[in-house]
């Protein structure tokens, strides 16, 4: 089960964004996750594990919330865009061109964290995306 | 007060082990040798082909194995057999190397030898078509290996990985006569999930096809070395104690 590894890796990358915040101690009421269809990444499997490992730490108490990005590709015969179906063997349906550019699908980003400051005196300027 | 915020990250998921994925690349840069990561399912034949090729190309490369294991160390004294050296790294629970065991792999080969002397290293990963797909170790190359035996529709049922490789080897191609596989139905698979992918059919065990591989091999090390004459990265980028700075470029 390497969702666990993927958690550790999240909660890691999460402790960078918190290390951003210093002095301020956040807190998380949710984080935003975008997960691609095409990658090894099985959202429930994912939400298990975020759920058990946060028990007790700076994270306890937010929720993970997962979209779901399908997996598009483009077929480079005729510009149309299609829902690459391992049944087709990930062919376009339109030319049967093999699956050359990945539109979406790829992804495994943390979209973004809903937080609140306690005590604060006035609001951070907005985390640059990286 | 407790006023609600939003903060737009953009980061990756995995952004902690991209992070020391690419500085193990910059340590890879800074020696100047090309790093490949092999991967493929339990059985497919990773170390038996290390074993050919690194015995055929020692006399034109200098190479070293990073070598991981779940539990054992067998792979490893295997490969230390063919006289090169192998730092094997025992991954327990995990399924996959990640950036940080590399790292720490690196730093045990350092122990032992100078890796500006090194051309080549392999990172020979754990057993499994999954999860080392999304793991970059800082390799250069990912190579796949599939054996007929698994079957005609592999590369479908893991396209990630074989999406994510730039060479893929369908290895035990000496047993096709007693198996009712189309090895260009294996082929095919490849293509259509990642139709730029280098695939070569070999067998460990006859060499069949090898020869192919090893050419492709050097032609490899040869374009990454003259890459990094064309652009020579900061030679102070490694200081004494072998640690890189954590910021600076990375060819990826």
């Amino acid at each position: 089960m390497h969702e666990v590894d993927m958690t550790k890796c999240l909660l890691l990358s999460l402790q960078e964004w918190k290390r951003g915040q210093e002095p301020q101690t956040p807190v998380v009421t949710a984080v935003h996750l975008q997960v691609g269809e095409f990658t090894c990444v099985e959202p429930e499997a994912l939400r298990f594990t975020f759920a058990a490992a946060v028990q007790g730490s700076w994270l306890d108490g937010s929720t993970l919330e997962i979209e779901s990005v399908p997996l598009r590709a483009r077929c480079l015969a005729c510009s149309s865009a299609y829902h690459p179906d391992p049944e087709r063997a990930y062919r376009s349906p339109c030319c049967d061109r093999p699956m050359e550019e990945i539109v979406s699908g790829r992804e495994l980003r943390i979209r973004s964290v809903d937080y609140s400051l306690p005590h604060q005196t006035s609001q951070p300027a907005a985390v640059p995306p990286r | 007060m407790h006023m609600p915020l939003s903060d737009t990250l953009g980061l990756n998921l995995l952004a902690a082990n991209q992070h020391q994925a690419e500085h193990n690349r910059e340590h890879f840069e800074a020696w100047n040798l090309l790093c490949l990561n092999v991967m493929s399912s339990p059985g497919a034949g990773k170390t038996s082909l290390l074993e050919r090729t690194i015995t055929a190309l020692a006399p034109q490369l200098e190479m070293a194995v990073l070598e991981g294991d779940m539990t054992t160390q067998l792979d490893a004294q295997r490969l230390e057999a063919v006289g090169v050296p192998v730092v094997p790294i025992t991954t327990g629970r995990a399924c996959h190397l990640d950036a940080a065991m590399v790292s720490g792999g690196l730093r045990q080969l350092q122990a032992r030898l100078n890796p500006a002397d090194l051309d080549l290293l392999w990172v020979e990963n754990v057993g499994n078509l999954v999860c080392p797909a999304e793991f970059e170790v800082g390799e250069h190359l990912k190579v796949a290996l599939l054996s007929v035996t698994e079957g005609e529709d592999k590369p479908l049922k893991y396209p990630v990985m074989f999406r994510e490789a730039d060479c893929v080897l369908i290895t035990k191609v000496d047993l096709l006569p007693y198996l009712s596989i189309d090895v260009s139905r294996i082929e095919a698979h490849i293509h259509a999930v990642n139709p730029e992918a280098e695939v070569f059919q070999l067998s460990a065990s006859s060499g069949a096809g090898l020869e192919a591989w090893h050419q492709w091999l050097l032609a490899a090390t040869r374009a990454h070395r003259c890459r990094a004459e064309l652009d020579p990265g900061d030679p102070n980028l490694v200081n004494a104690s072998g640690s890189a700075p954590s910021s600076g470029p990375s060819w990826a």
